[in-house]
């Protein structure tokens, strides 16, 4: 693998991040969209149930989490979405450029913007809500790795949907971490759900995330091995979207399609 | 091995070919693009691709520039095959096309930039200088390339063709869309490149005129087979025409006869 090669790919990106603040504000926009609302929830919540539990590490945690998991999917597909846009796949294919050495500069580009929205996330829900992380405590790690490896692998599973169906397939992808969540157990326990649902949830990643998470929050029991496995199946999926990418790339270099990739010709 | 016995005008007389395309075909179904074509390009040799639409040009230059399998048939790029090295024999090639534009979002220094980088070129800083200045470029240096003209955009992709030296250089329709004046003034930096540089240009174009004072040979593509070679400006007075426009008419009007020859 060539460094310099999947450096350019991130290098571009932050090209155009610089260059532009419709690409840089929403990595901040989006994320006091979502917090806010959650924030003041969580604060009524508290103060209306009387109760214990805390709501803010709870559910804002919850919500910050998943919104990292979203952002790091984003982070690959808009990376991707550039070449669509700017019909740039002949210029870059026709390059030196590895399919290993694009998705990695896909993946480089995503974490340097979900890192940078985690930062800002994190700010908004501590200066503002009072949310520690010191709740979680090393567990934190953890649950960050397992979100960030699942979010990249959904992006990578993303782009290959796109470059396999064309720029039309986008409306497919940008709703895929809410579909995913009512299966991740975001909000609620995983008992909430009904057998067939859980059945789906042991499947994703995230909903180990969530279920320790809760676990810290009460005081219960957490074993460790449960986010082990998680972060390995993490890993399994980010495997197998870049099996999937490389298979649809191949598809498209024996069928002409990249080298016709346009909005026009493809969908 | 093959030789560039005919390239002595080049100055690279017995020197290996860059571009060696062999029983090249790509089929799509039924449908035949390129039926088992045999060419090369020498160092120093501007080749041009003749054809009318569908006849298979776009089709060979994107197998030689790695984004189209051919259905079988091999390329060797400076001795690299590509099935077998992709990367490396990308990394002595490059292109420019008409249909392929840097993308519009960066400035022309950006662009270079990444495409550098993608290439692997070394001191990047100095060549993109040299580049800038070359195609008269610097003032556009922190110029997103979508607000340039046509002519500007060609230019830029024309710079980032040279960025990396490539050894083979790929140009479909290099000054389609540009007015006269800037058309002349791209073919005559291209020739100077070609001269000094020794790269082997495979070149397509419309314009017959262009391809009469830009290239050295021609081939002429009809349905995927090639059924013409020789000088452009020769080649008309071998077949009792005036001019290579009128030689391009004929077998535009009548490909069968000429197949058949």
């Amino acid at each position: 693998m060539n460094l310099r090669r999947l450096f350019a790919i991130a290098l571009r990106q932050f090209y155009l991040l610089r260059g532009s603040a419709a690409r840089f504000l929403p990595l901040f926009a989006w994320v006091t969209i979502d917090m806010v609302p959650w924030g003041f929830m969580t604060k009524y919540l508290n103060s209306v149930t009387g109760s214990r539990y805390q709501f803010v590490p709870a559910l804002l945690g919850a919500v910050l989490f998943w919104d990292l998991m979203s952002r790091v999917m984003q982070g690959v597909t808009t990376a991707f979405f550039e070449d669509v846009w700017s019909r740039n796949f002949l210029n870059v294919f026709a390059s030196p450029i590895t399919t290993q050495e694009y998705i990695g500069g896909l993946l480089v580009s995503s974490i340097g913007t979900s890192l940078v929205g985690l930062v800002f996330m994190v700010l908004v829900a501590t200066v503002a809500f009072g949310l520690s992380f010191a709740v979680y405590g090393f567990m934190a790690i953890p649950f960050v790795l397992v979100l960030f490896l699942f979010g990249l692998a959904l992006g990578i599973a993303g782009s290959a949907i796109v470059l396999r169906l064309g720029p039309a397939a986008e409306w497919f992808v940008w709703p895929i971490p809410a579909l995913l969540s009512p299966f991740a157990a975001v909000y609620y326990p995983l008992a909430t759900l009904p057998e067939w649902m859980r059945w789906i949830a042991r499947l994703l990643p995230p909903s180990y995330v969530f279920e320790g998470m809760r676990a810290i929050v009460a005081g219960r029991a957490f074993h460790a091995t449960a986010l082990f496995g998680a972060c390995a199946l993490a890993l399994v999926y980010v495997l197998l979207a870049y099996w999937f990418f490389a298979s649809v790339f191949r598809y498209a270099v024996k069928t002409g399609l990249i080298a016709r990739y346009s909005a026009e010709s493809v969908s | 091995m093959l030789l560039c016995i005919d390239s002595a005008m080049s100055g690279h007389l017995n020197s290996h070919p860059v571009l060696v395309v062999q029983e090249l075909r790509k089929h799509y179904g039924s449908l035949q693009a390129v039926k088992g074509i045999d060419f090369q390009v020498c160092p120093g040799e501007v080749v041009g691709l003749l054809g009318l639409n569908g006849a298979g040009k776009t089709t060979t230059i994107s197998m030689i520039l790695g984004v189209l399998e051919p259905t079988s048939g091999s390329i060797h790029i400076n001795g690299i095959d590509l099935a077998r090295h992709r990367s490396r024999a990308l990394a002595q090639t490059n292109f420019a096309a008409v249909y392929a534009p840097l993308p519009g979002n960066l400035t022309v220094y950006q662009n270079l930039h990444v495409f550098s980088l993608l290439y692997g070129v070394r001191n990047f800083a100095q060549r993109a200088e040299a580049l800038l200045e070359q195609f008269d470029l610097a003032r556009f240096r922190n110029t997103k390339c979508g607000v340039l003209s046509s002519g500007e955009q060609t230019r830029v992709g024309l710079a980032k063709a040279m960025l990396n030296r490539p050894c083979v250089l790929l140009l479909d329709e290099p000054t389609a869309s540009i007015d006269p004046a800037s058309a002349r003034d791209i073919r005559h930096t291209i020739r100077t490149f070609v001269r000094e540089s020794g790269v082997g240009v495979l070149w397509t174009s419309h314009n017959m005129y262009e391809v009469e004072e830009v290239c050295d040979r021609v081939l002429f593509l009809s349905h995927g087979e090639i059924i013409l070679e020789g000088d452009p400006k020769a080649l008309p007075g071998q077949h009792g025409l005036r001019t290579l426009e009128e030689l391009f008419i004929s077998v535009a009007r009548e490909p069968w006869e000429w197949e058949a020859q």
